[in-house]
């Protein structure tokens, strides 16, 4: 039961040609946790999410769903087992609707044969409701998305894929692009999807969201897990150091005062 | 109430219904694609009602603007619907020399019962439609560029076959005689409702002449094709899945695919449309004029995107209504033929057409940041 968790990975490696972009990544996702998955740029947090999101196959390696093994061949599968993945600016079409957006390739028919019709009063209803349970107040769900703020509109790509089912959500950098209060709009939207049940895999290289909301934490460099570790194992700080390859930036900070 | 008084004054936690009275009537308007066509068309009218000779505001001058209005419309249409999907088709004005040509063929030369004419030439449509959906997705060029190869290359085909076929002319006529006596024909040809339109004129309700004849036959049928396509395009484009595929594959690609959006097969089906679009009007006019010609349907491509621009398509795609390139299509139509009810040199129509293009583009992005509350 919950110790199955519900994604493991092992000795994950992904070769592109001569380039070795993951070499032997383990980590592993449970019910109601948040897995936050650190790495300077270049450590292979995106090779290693679009590998679980099925966008690309590992070369070598396990991938285990609820302790089975398996391999997406494409994105569409891994969303049908229950793998949904947030990306960081991919993730809505500010031209369309909130209802739009919040269907877009799932949207609700009825009607007989070739008469089949969106339901939008139904998807509307629905649409707001959801944005209601997470706090959101949207003043009239057809409007575009692009009215919507961008912590807003992370939101809405998360509601989307907690109605539809997901089990995981892989967040690639939610917060990244985010002021203080929309962050923190974010972080409350975690913890309540955490609370359901679904395991979240959180992609960050901000420490401070990071320790927010994550249970656990794996830190990548260079392809490999440097390690992971719970949340009472590990101070801030000393993740923080671990991410950026330790000693280098411990210099850099006592150099600038410790503010690094 | 506690979490609103905590996170303090962040406009999310305002209520509903106080931020509902913020969209007064003229805002929710402004978020319609088609408010710019619907307010050219009002201006056109009301310059054409000063100016112009009275004749044409009788039923007969509004069926000689309405026709050939009507058979740009249903390109317009097909061109709006590509549009929001993301791409161009520039082939459109040559794929109706080609189809001119292809039914021409089948049913003079082959000798073919004119269903049979009419299937063939819709499925060599469809097939052009594959051909130039699929070289925009698989080579990744810009539609522009792609359909405007096929821009020369069917406008070549066209001259080469009409040549080959007629022994040296452009043009390839008896077309409605081979097609005449199939039950098909009349959907293509002609006006609808003579009936009622006979009857209108005896009870003096519309013009007729001495004889007692009504003065307009009836309604060409164009319109009603016209008419019942912006109405079934419409309908798909707000109501359907299909429609906020269309949406979706114009709006962000990337987005749509990672949500589980078939884009190249929607994108596909467009240039079909299109394809079709053409095929029809082609199909409309020599029907009606018994003859096809090399020359048919020059730059109707460009009529039909500018056409779809009035009525509030983005040249950028995910955004647009197909009613609004119905009244686009209406705003030519009234302003083409329109000038040779006034004094003025119908040569100015050019003119206007550039100005409009211009004037519709810089309305449409002013809206666009109006929708999506770009600062």
């Amino acid at each position: 039961m919950t110790d199955t968790p519900l994604i493991e990975v092992r000795n994950l490696a992904k070769h592109f040609g001569p380039v070795i972009a993951l070499s032997g990544v383990s980590m592993k996702v449970r019910r109601g946790e948040v897995m936050c998955l650190l790495g300077d740029n270049g450590a292979g947090k995106s090779t290693l999410i679009k590998t679980l999101a099925g966008v690309i196959r590992p070369s070598s390696g396990d991938f285990l769903l609820d302790g089975a093994p398996v391999a997406f061949t494409s994105p569409r599968q891994a969303l049908d087992s229950g793998i949904a993945t947030v990306y960081q600016d991919l993730a809505m079409i500010p031209l369309m609707s909130i209802t739009r957006n919040f269907f877009m390739g799932r949207e609700p028919t009825r009607g007989i044969g070739p008469l089949q019709f969106i339901d939008f009063k139904h998807c509307n209803a629905v649409a707001r409701e959801e944005m209601h349970r997470i706090g959101i107040d949207i003043r009239d769900p057809s409007h575009a998305v692009g009215t919507l703020s961008g912590g807003e509109r992370q939101c809405v790509a998360i509601a989307r894929a907690v109605y539809f089912g997901a089990k995981v959500l892989i967040l690639d950098e939610p917060t990244s692009a985010l002021g203080v209060a929309q962050t923190s709009m974010v972080l409350k939207y975690v913890d309540q999807v955490r609370r359901k049940g679904l395991g979240v895999i959180f992609i960050t290289h901000n420490v401070r969201h990071a320790y927010a909301v994550g249970d656990a934490f794996t830190v990548l460099d260079r392809g490999r897990t440097l390690g992971t570790y719970a949340k009472g194992e590990i101070s801030m700080d000393s993740l923080q150091n671990l991410m950026a390859g330790g000693k280098e930036l411990q210099t850099l900070s006592a150099a600038l005062g410790g503010t690094v | 109430m506690s979490e609103a008084m905590q996170t303090g004054a962040r406009p999310l936690e305002r209520s509903a219904d106080e931020r509902l009275k913020k969209s007064t009537l003229l805002a929710e308007a402004m978020r319609r694609p088609e408010l710019g066509a619907i307010a050219g068309l009002a201006a056109v009218i009301i310059f054409f009602a000063w100016r112009a000779d009275a004749s044409m505001f009788t039923l007969a001058g509004m069926m000689t603007v309405l026709a050939p209005a009507s058979e740009l419309g249903i390109l317009a249409i097909a061109a709006a619907l590509l549009m929001i999907g993301g791409e161009f088709d520039l082939s459109i004005g040559s794929m109706l020399a080609f189809s001119g040509l292809v039914l021409g063929v089948c049913l003079v030369v082959l000798d073919w019962p004119f269903e049979l004419a009419l299937a063939a030439t819709f499925a060599v449509a469809a097939m052009m439609g594959i051909i130039s959906g699929q070289t925009v997705i698989r080579t990744k060029l810009p539609s522009f560029i792609v359909t405007l190869a096929f821009l020369f290359i069917l406008r070549g085909i066209s001259l080469v076959g009409l040549k080959a076929a007629t022994g040296g002319s452009t043009q390839l006529r008896g077309i409605a005689d081979a097609a005449s006596g199939s039950p098909l024909a009349g959907l293509f040809q002609g006006v609808a409702f003579p009936g009622t339109f006979r009857w209108l004129a005896e009870q003096g309700l519309i013009g007729r002449f001495p004889s007692g004849l009504p003065t307009v036959e009836g309604v060409p049928v164009s319109i009603l094709w016209f008419t019942g396509f912006a109405l079934l395009a419409t309908w798909v484009l707000l109501k359907t899945r299909t429609g906020n595929w269309i949406f979706a594959a114009g709006g962000d690609q990337n987005a749509a695919r990672n949500s589980g959006v078939p884009v190249n097969l929607v994108k596909t089906g467009l240039f079909v449309t299109t394809a079709c679009a053409a095929t029809l009007v082609a199909v409309i006019q020599v029907m009606n004029t018994g003859s096809t010609d090399a020359l048919r349907g020059d730059q109707k491509e460009f009529e039909a995107i500018i056409a779809a621009v009035i009525g509030g398509c983005l040249l950028t795609g995910g955004y647009g209504s197909a009613i609004g390139a119905f009244f686009g299509a209406i705003i030519f139509g009234t302003v083409s033929i329109g000038l040779g009810y006034t004094r003025i040199d119908s040569d100015w129509f050019k003119v206007f057409l550039g100005g409009m293009l211009l004037l519709a583009v810089l309305f449409n992005n002013f809206i666009r940041k109006k929708v999506t509350g770009e600062r």
